[in-house]
């Protein structure tokens, strides 16, 4: 069996992230869990948090999710959630701007989401 | 003569309907392929989360499984979901939902069970507020289009969900059209509350679903984390079939309606030519037959 995990970062709008990763941290209810090649078969429920994804010991991707489902099994890892965003410099502007419109339309929870976004990319 | 202005006056009117409806046909072209995009990149979060649910509720005894998978065991007060379009000049779209709602409704209604709609969109609304409006819960607009928000189908799930809570309702279904292909689409009626677990052909393609043997919290944690996110994928899954179903519909309607102004245009210039002719002939028999008189 291969050594990474084909981990896959899928929200309602569209698949975000699909590839073969090291390990995978996810943020569970019951704290962090990281997700190495043949671990055992495990749904778990996450909480807000970041996903961080691991390729040869170094940190490659790190996602803000707000809360989902996990799907772990031996060879792949599935991170199901309803708001996912990447915490990099380049996704800022992006993440500033649905802020604006949230605010416009008056969405708390988007709202609240997003500032904590800005809050971890600012960390 | 005015009766060949007339035809002109005609002529140039139906040709600007023609422009309208073909510009129109090209708009909802366009944005059909974004509509079916969206409905295609939201299929794999839906499929995924069927497929949990299927394996889940496999292991969940009935009997303390959370209701918004097996319902409450009761189907007296009904609540049904219809999705329709905000516009018009889409077919036979909206006069479709409507009609299956009417009767559903008046089904329901004769077997004695109450029953309650939530309209999702302005056409099926105006149509059946005469009727039915005493019975509507809540009426939106506004949320359908090139941009469906999942918040919206979250806010939809969140009403079902308190008024099951609540007690109101036991059953839950949704009416809404499903996008076949550009030329055909289906009026449908799904099963919210309680869940609909039949998704075999989607379940047999992620075929890495071997039971899962741990569960964090525990299963009816998971479950019950998982039924509400489901009930607002399904929601959300649907009001964008129905957003391609309606940019197509009117795709189709229009290219008939372009067509259609197309034929009307040739018979009135036929017809334009011809009693164009005929004044003319009749002038110089006038001109010929006064000369002859002479």
């Amino acid at each position: 069996m291969a050594d990474t995990t084909a981990f896959e970062l899928v929200t309602p709008a569209r698949i975000m992230i699909s590839r073969d990763a090291g390990m995978v941290v996810a943020p569970g209810v019951e704290g962090l869990f990281g997700v190495l090649p043949r671990h055992a078969p495990l749904i778990s429920t996450l909480q807000r948090g970041v996903v961080e994804v691991h390729d040869n010991g170094q940190v490659t991707d790190r996602i803000m999710v707000d809360g989902g489902i996990a799907d772990v099994a031996e060879d792949r890892c599935t991170i199901l959630v309803e708001r996912a965003e990447k915490l990099d410099a380049d996704n800022k502007a992006a993440v500033e701007a649905q802020l604006k419109t949230a605010e416009e339309s008056g969405q708390e929870n988007d709202i609240d989401f997003l500032k904590a976004v800005l809050a971890e990319m600012a960390a | 003569m005015a009766n060949l202005k007339d035809l002109k006056n005609r002529i140039k009117s139906v040709k600007s309907t023609q422009k309208i409806t073909s510009a129109m046909k090209m708009v909802a072209a366009a944005k059909l392929r974004r509509a079916q995009e969206n409905a295609e990149q939201a299929r794999p979060y839906s499929s995924r989360m069927s497929a949990m649910i299927a394996s889940l509720a496999a292991k969940a005894d009935t009997s303390s499984a959370p209701q918004l998978l097996v319902g409450n065991g009761k189907n007296d007060n009904h609540l049904l979901v219809v999705v329709s379009a905000d516009r018009g000049l889409c077919g036979g779209f909206n006069g479709g939902i409507i009609r299956s709602t009417r009767r559903q409704v008046l089904d329901l209604q004769a077997q004695g069970k109450t029953v309650r709609l939530l309209m999702v969109g302005r056409k099926a609304t105006d149509a059946l507020k005469r009727e039915f409006s005493d019975i509507f819960v809540e009426t939106l607009e506004n949320v359908q289009g090139t941009s469906v928000q999942f918040s919206d189908a979250d806010m939809i799930s969140q009403r079902i969900q308190a008024m099951l809570e609540a007690g109101e309702i036991d059953t839950c279904s949704i009416v809404f059209n499903k996008f076949v292909s550009a030329i055909a689409q289906d009026v449908t009626f799904t099963s919210l509350v309680p869940a609909e677990i039949d998704n075999a052909e989607e379940t047999e393609e992620s075929e890495g679903a071997i039971a899962p043997n741990e569960y964090e919290p525990d299963e009816n944690a998971v479950l019950s984390d998982l039924l509400p996110r489901a009930l607002t994928t399904q929601i959300y899954a649907s009001i964008l079939e129905s957003s391609a179903s309606e940019l197509a519909a009117r795709m189709t309607a229009m290219d008939n309606a372009t067509r259609n102004a197309g034929d009307l245009i040739d018979r009135l210039t036929m017809e334009y030519n011809r009693s164009r002719q005929a004044a003319i002939t009749t002038e110089l028999i006038e001109i010929i037959s006064g000369a002859e008189a002479l």
